[in-house]
């Protein structure tokens, strides 16, 4: 009996509530609102990284389910863990589960482009983040990688100017990879323009900063006098500028690099690893990758008809005197300052 | 003093010959201190390539040791770094023997499925490369990339440090390899490991406890491998967990083959080891002062291991022992 009763006065409770609400409805209403709700409220993105676990595709991936998740879209993650094959069958399955929209981080141009393209006559909308395919979708969202290099190799050409020894070393990264072979485009653009660099060692170091270190050592005892290095990658180049701050020539020898710009970078700018650190700025890719989503997911064009946008990032040129004015734009993240509120 | 065998007295004359060749042709190269860099850059590879020994002299092969490097090292500094694993929070002192007791325990495990279960050590280690790996990326290692915490001075020291002028690397190496030597040839177990190289079923029959020196040896190289990534990290203050899916496994089968360690087992020992480096430090330094491209050094690379292997089965044919006993 008492159970009625009660249940009663919630009746009556919720009964009278919209009269209460609309008794103190003010201001006006915004009729974008809701199309903005609905056009995101249920919808899957499906992100395929090259690889979990480090700070570019981690950052990315914070990023957009910070901005995304609360919308209710509902993110969905493979993680092919470097391999191009488990990526290629990843986005195959993906294509039949039917998210809305994709995230994907291409090994090079070519591998996964006939995949894109099924994708988007699939009905689904593809944004390619920082490695481009040849076959170019809806949106691109990341580094003008020719650009990057261009910066890098600008910086250490402007230090080693005539009055230096005018000599420079590249470490490259995987040949194949295209993140790597735009930057070499950069670096031969600026080359051409200064004919008094010498380069004295141009070598891959795959990556990997073991590697890079090695090579760097050698190259520092062959050349005592080298001016600059041109690295390519910071998670690489803390092996360069380990070779180079142990032969005690972190003073002459002007190390410039790029990458996401995180705390680990940072910090190596701190530690007089790297002199310069030009960062693609992930945070605010992870925000251009949200709002890429949230335009296309709103537009109601079917995929790949409309026009290809690119959102290229603007990079930040990072110093240790000039990193602390960034860090209110988003220098020195942590994956945990992406995800958190 | 010890006995060259002729493979080995081909490798000695052609590191020479190369050395020489160097030396003469390439500007700065026979400098004390570009041969300091050229032992130092592959002590890392060197200190590998003695744990490989070690297994392949028992007619053996791990190729889950670069997993276990990198993954057990991960493992120590992931441990004392507070902001990645906030319940962990260990004196990285401690957080080293959580790795070194991680490494051995899957080594163990290794090792008996190996002896144990009469598997091909070349199947077995591949597959615990991969369980290695996912086993510790999916339960304590997140990132990638690890960086060394505050209090691992004495490892940067380690990995980066001089005594009398010589790399601490280069120190580490020669004196884990005359340990390593005087284990394999003063000891009984070191002979049970060669008589197991030799033939498993024999030393069986003379009263080897076959199987758990088998297990041990697998322990053995699991640690070995383990002291490497420790070093690695120490020089350059960080590991990289994707070092597990490069190539550095076949450089380290390389220095072995090339070293003259047959394959067929039972032969060879440390100078081979330190041979062997020295031959593809010398090779791999002068490529980089040449400024040859990747792909052309490892063009290089591929014909010496191949002309290494094909050396290795012209001076050690195959007999009907090894016929009726298997290769690796």
């Amino acid at each position: 009996m008492k159970f009625k009763t009660l249940k009663l006065i919630i009746v009556a409770l919720a009964l009278m509530l919209p009269l209460s609400a609309q008794a103190e409805k003010m201001g006006i209403a915004d009729p974008a609102r809701d199309k903005y709700y609905s056009a995101l409220q249920g919808k899957r993105v499906a992100f395929v990284p090259l690889a979990m676990g480090f700070d570019l595709t981690e950052g990315w991936y914070a990023g957009m389910k910070k901005a995304l998740e609360p919308l209710g879209v509902e993110m969905i993650l493979r993680d092919p863990n470097w391999s191009a094959d488990a990526g290629s069958k990843a986005i195959s399955s993906l294509i039949s589960e039917k998210p809305d929209a994709m995230v994907i981080h291409n090994p090079d141009v070519q591998t996964y482009a006939k995949l894109l393209k099924k994708a988007e006559k699939a009905g689904i909308h593809i944004v390619q983040v920082n490695m481009k395919s040849a076959f170019p979708t809806d949106a691109f969202v990341g580094a003008d990688y020719i650009e990057i290099g261009e910066i890098v190799t600008q910086k250490v050409v402007d230090q080693c100017g005539p009055g230096t020894s005018q000599k420079i070393a590249i470490v490259q990264g995987v040949l194949t990879a295209a993140a790597s072979a735009y930057q070499l485009r950069g670096v031969s653009n600026i080359l051409e323009k200064n004919p008094n660099i010498k380069v004295v060692s141009n070598q891959a170091a795959d990556w990997d900063s073991t590697k890079a270190r090695a090579i760097t050592e050698t190259t520092l005892q062959q050349n005592p006098d080298l001016c600059g290095i041109v690295g390519f990658w910071d998670g690489m180049d803390i092996g360069t500028g380990a070779a180079v701050k142990e032969a005690g020539m972190h003073e002459k020898v002007f190390l410039a690099t790029s990458g996401g710009g995180g705390k680990n970078g940072c910090d190596n700018l701190e530690n007089d690893i790297f002199d310069v650190f030009v960062s693609y700025d992930v945070p605010g890719q992870a925000r251009d990758l949200s709002n890429a989503l949230k335009s296309l997911l709103q537009s109601g064009n079917k995929p790949g008809k409309a026009g290809k946008v690119s959102f290229f990032t603007q990079p930040q040129i990072l110093t240790k005197e000039n990193m602390a004015s960034y860090m209110g734009s988003g220098a020195c993240w942590t994956v945990e300052s992406l995800s958190s509120n | 003093m010890i006995k060259l065998r002729n493979q080995e007295l081909i490798i000695l004359i052609v590191t020479v010959v190369i050395f020489a060749g160097f030396s003469i042709f390439l500007d700065k190269f026979f400098s004390t201190g570009n041969l300091l860099t050229l032992m130092r850059s592959v002590s890392i590879l060197g200190i590998l390539s003695i744990a490989m020994a070690v297994v392949v002299i028992s007619k053996g092969i791990d190729l889950s040791l670069i997993a276990t490097l990198a993954v057990g090292t991960a493992l120590a500094s992931v441990m004392s770094s507070p902001d990645v694993l906030p319940s962990f929070d260990l004196p990285f002192v401690y957080a080293v023997l959580l790795g070194f007791l991680f490494t051995a325990i899957l080594c163990a495990i290794t090792g008996i499925l190996v002896a144990y279960w009469d598997m091909a050590s070349v199947f077995v280690t591949l597959a615990m490369a991969g369980v290695i790996y996912g086993l510790g990326r999916t339960l304590f290692i997140g990132d990638e990339l690890n960086y060394l915490p505050e209090d691992a001075i004495w490892l940067e020291y380690l990995g980066r440090g001089q005594l009398l002028g010589v790399p601490m690397p280069i120190i580490c190496f020669l004196s884990l390899a005359f340990i390593m030597h005087l284990v394999l040839k003063k000891t009984t177990f070191g002979k049970f490991v060669y008589s197991i190289g030799d033939s498993g079923l024999a030393a069986r029959t003379a009263g080897v406890p076959v199987r758990p020196i088998l297990v041990i040896i697998f322990v053995i190289a699991g640690l070995v491998a383990y002291f490497a990534g420790l070093l690695t990290a120490g020089a350059i203050s960080s590991i990289n967990t994707r070092m597990v899916s490069g190539s550095m496994i076949y450089d380290v089968l390389l220095v072995v083959v090339v070293g003259g360690i047959g394959l067929s087992g039972g032969k060879g020992g440390m100078h081979n080891v330190i041979l062997g480096t020295l031959l593809i430090g010398t090779l791999l330094n002068g490529m980089v002062i040449m400024d040859i491209s990747f792909i052309v050094q490892n063009l290089i690379k591929g014909i010496i291991l191949l002309i290494a292997i094909m050396t290795d089965t012209i001076l050690n044919p195959r007999d009907e022992q090894t016929t009726q006993q298997g290769d690796i």
